[in-house]
């Protein structure tokens, strides 16, 4: 099949449909449990101070109207769900929830990042023309079936998060020392019946390598038809016992529900017609044979492009820890943005003395002073919270009048139950460093050695 | 479907390979955290806060009898009560939950500087609220040692203030509102854990991070950080302003009872990592025995060794310290710093290698991981 045919591919619009309103209603679950968790006062509200990706140092907090912030992001997740003015919600949804994750960097997680780019990729896609407010409202969107391309692009961005989470598990400490599961597990001893399993080594091993094996081989069985009932019973398996694991949030749900865009359509007209049931809504008044139909054929090429541009980079992103030295789990250069999901266990620490180059007077820092304990451990394992911070020292202390302020630190690491030992160079003055995208070396040497991809 | 079927029995075979070659995970049989629970709270934690209300009820006895006689023998008698319960108080200053976290037990208890100024106003002004938060640094135990030590040069012009001076009763009455909240205080952390607290503390035993394995463990190790390293040697020290600060020591005003606090406190935080029951020699389940449960080998030696070791080390570097902190940090300033080290490694060892041999997080806010 050449390019052009298979763009010009049209499939049913359910599967996708389903999706849109299942992401809303989670992307609306998240916010509102995150807010009834009172995670937006502490995490945003109460700090003092905030740690920035590099080039977004622009995107703080904004004080009581975060709350105001979370609301928008709440309802355009509605308006996603429904199908309401999709276009303009799932912008302002992929607007404000980046915003929210570039607030602070503490807050990092893997599967925010995963709805940032999903909900990026879902503007460019016809996600509101079947079952939606839009389509019963205007006729000229309402169409049964939609480009293949555009549920293919989420399968695609699904099969990457799995596959690249499994290679990533390809390493000495997963494989052959069980680390960190050989720390996470045991302390899951109050489970029934699991619990005890949680003791022993042989559950340590073989829970490091179902896993790997599970996130490398699921995108395929799921995509293959024969395996696909069992891979999503897999899939629920995998995520539920995660979700009782780890403190990992919404994510389970998540995934479980993306992995229903890999079957067909009928399972998912079964899912409309359950909705219809009890919303009254008549669905067959979207089944009307027609094939979507981009508003103009400039947005068309666009969204093609994009897209494209999109799945070039996500599939060489997580590469670019290659152009670091030294070893990826000491130094996390590259680390983020790489489905490195549940990967490491790292714990640290960080004291950070002043030294007034004038009179030579220096002192410690009560990183408690400035930081909560969140932001504490997180600083404490990641070279560039470590300098934004240094920093964020030497600007402090120049306010409170040492006209020429060093900040060096002594910090410790323990990577996956080894010893800790020293991580950044405590010799070197941390204000003479400016943040870059370059390798740090003033990260200490790793005294160790972790084989793998 | 055959594929996977081969694929989950292959990976099952892979792993029974590499069992043999990995390194030795925990021993089989379940160590069992509530244990830990118990021994902290029936041998550690209650008979610790027991004593020390009874030293604290003492002390308010002492108070009672000086302020309805203020004879110099009444006030040595309030002295000397007074210094016994602060050595006892080093035994249940780390354990800041429950009850005692409500009411921030600690920072009504021993706030130092206690703020001399604040304490002259309440006096002159016969109206205060103890219970203000930010009357906390004109309470507790450093209050009191400025009232007992600190008014004046001499005994006898210390007593003064209570008998001759104008304002002679407001001191009496002052003073006998301290020595009776802190009484008051401990008496409701003793009567909360003994009454509702301990089953609560002992049946939280699951593995989330408001467990109680993880709330006290994460306690213990801020009040080693913070109170102990910091406020009792760090502090003084300069560790974090760069000069001695010689007015920032604990019992200032008493003047040799400071070596005495900080030793006291070094046992009291050893004798809980090792599960040593309170005031006696046995000895049951602990962070140490967790610890060389999980088996956490690291570089040739034990951690619970390490951490052990590293204890004696700060306890035999303070040997070294005059028993006034004050005079130490003016005199030869190096030695405190030189425990101040000692001290820190410990943090490190505590906060890195433990926290991460035990999976404890070291933050409350639950949030989600990846």
């Amino acid at each position: 099949m050449s390019l052009q045919k298979y763009f010009n591919k049209q499939t049913n619009a359910a599967p996708l449909a389903v999706f849109r309103i299942l992401f809303g209603m989670l992307m609306l679950g998240s916010i509102i449990r995150f807010a009834a968790n009172g995670w937006i006062e502490k995490l945003y509200l109460e700090p003092t101070f905030f740690f920035s990706y590099y080039g977004f140092e622009w995107v703080k907090p904004l004080g009581e109207f975060t709350y105001l912030l979370f609301l928008i992001c709440g309802i355009s997740a509605l308006f996603i769900s429904i199908g309401y003015k999709y276009r303009m919600a799932i912008i302002v949804f992929f607007l404000s929830f980046t915003y929210i994750e570039l607030m602070d960097k503490t807050s990092y997680l893997n599967h925010y990042y995963f709805i940032s780019i999903l909900s990026f990729l879902m503007i460019f896609l016809p996600a509101h023309a079947y079952y939606s407010v839009d389509a019963y409202k205007d006729e000229k969107l309402r169409s049964q079936n939609i480009p293949a391309w555009s549920i293919d692009s989420i399968k695609l961005l699904l099969i990457i998060v799995y596959f690249y989470a499994g290679l990533a598990k390809l390493n000495s400490d997963w494989l052959f020392k069980a680390m960190p599961l050989q720390i996470w597990l045991p302390s899951n001893y109050s489970l029934p019946l699991l619990g005890d399993l949680f003791q022993q080594p042989w559950t340590h091993y073989f829970f490091s390598w179902a896993g790997a094996i599970y996130d490398l081989t699921i995108p395929f069985l799921l995509l293959i038809k024969r395996t696909r009932v069992f891979a999503f019973v897999l899939v629920v398996v995998f995520h539920v016992l995660t979700r009782v694991l780890f403190p990992i949030g919404m994510f389970p749900y998540i995934m479980i529900a993306s992995a229903l865009i890999f079957f067909d359509s009928s399972l998912h007209h079964k899912i409309l017609h359950y909705i219809s049931r009890f919303t009254k809504i008549n669905q067959q008044w979207f089944d009307n044979a027609r094939n979507y139909l981009f508003p103009n054929q400039i947005f068309k090429s666009i969204s093609v492009g994009v897209i494209t541009l999109f799945f070039a980079v996500q599939i060489l992103f997580p590469f670019r820890y290659t152009m670091y030295p030294g070893e990826l789990f000491w130094t996390e250069e590259g680390y983020r943005f790489s489905w490195r999901v549940m990967l490491m266990e790292k714990a640290g620490y960080a004291n950070f003395k002043i030294t007034d180059s004038e009179t030579g007077r220096s002192f410690y820092i009560d990183n408690m002073d400035f930081l909560t304990r969140f932001q504490e451990k997180q600083m404490a394992t990641q070279p560039d919270f470590i300098l934004e911070y240094a920093h964020f020292l030497e600007d402090y202390h120049r306010q409170q009048g040492i006209k020429n302020p060093q900040v060096y630190v002594e910090s410790y690491v323990a990577l996956n139950g080894r010893r800790s030992q020293p991580y950044i160079n405590p010799e070197i003055d941390l204000t003479t460093i400016s943040q870059s995208l370059k390798h740090s070396n003033w990260i200490l040497p790793f005294q160790d050695e972790i084989k793998g991809i | 479907m055959k594929k996977i079927v081969t694929l989950i029995l292959l990976s099952t075979v892979v792993f029974y390979a590499c069992k043999n070659d990995g390194p030795s995970g925990p021993d089989v049989s379940d160590f069992d955290r509530q244990a830990i629970l118990e021994n902290w709270a029936d041998e550690i934690i209650i008979p610790a806060f027991t004593s020390f209300e009874k030293q604290t009820s003492r002390l308010d006895s002492a108070g009672v009898a000086f302020t309805t006689e203020p004879t110099m023998e009444n006030l040595k008698e309030l002295r000397s009560e007074w210094e016994d319960a602060y050595i006892s108080f080093q035994h249940v200053s780390m354990f800041e939950m429950g009850r005692a976290m409500e009411l921030r037990y600690r920072d009504n208890l021993n706030i130092y500087p206690t703020d001399t100024a604040e304490i002259q106003q309440n006096i002159e002004e016969d109206s205060y609220n103890l219970e203000l938060p930010s009357l906390n640094n004109s309470q507790g135990f450093p209050a009191l040692d400025y009232l007992l030590f600190g008014l004046a040069e001499s005994d006898s012009d210390i007593l003064a203030h209570y008998t001759s001076n104008t304002n002679a009763e407001n001191y009496r009455n002052y003073l006998g509102d301290l020595t009776s909240r802190i009484d008051e205080l401990t008496s409701q952390v003793l009567n909360d854990w003994t009454e509702n607290y301990r089953d609560e503390f002992v049946q939280n035993s699951a593995n989330s991070s408001n467990s109680s394995v993880d709330m006290m463990v994460n306690d213990y190790i801020y009040y080693y950080e913070k109170n102990l390293r910091a406020g009792k040697v760090g502090i003084p020290a300069g560790v974090f302003s760069g000069t001695p600060l010689s007015t920032h020591v604990e019992a200032y005003y008493h003047g040799n009872l400071s070596k005495t606090l900080l030793k006291e406190a070094i046992d009291a935080s050893q004798n809980f990592f090792q599960g040593n029951h309170f005031n006696s020699t046995g000895k049951g389940e602990s962070l140490e025995s967790y610890l060389d449960f999980l088996n956490t080998m690291k570089q040739g030696a034990d951690l619970s060794e390490l951490i052990n070791n590293q204890f004696l080390l700060a306890k035999s570097e303070a040997e070294n310290l005059d028993e006034n902190f004050s005079m130490q940090v003016e005199l030869d300033n190096s030695k405190m710093l030189e425990t101040y080290d000692k001290l820190q490694k410990n943090v490190v060892l505590l906060k890195v290698d433990m926290l991460q041999a035990l999976n404890i997080n070291v933050d409350y806010v639950d949030a989600d991981g990846d």
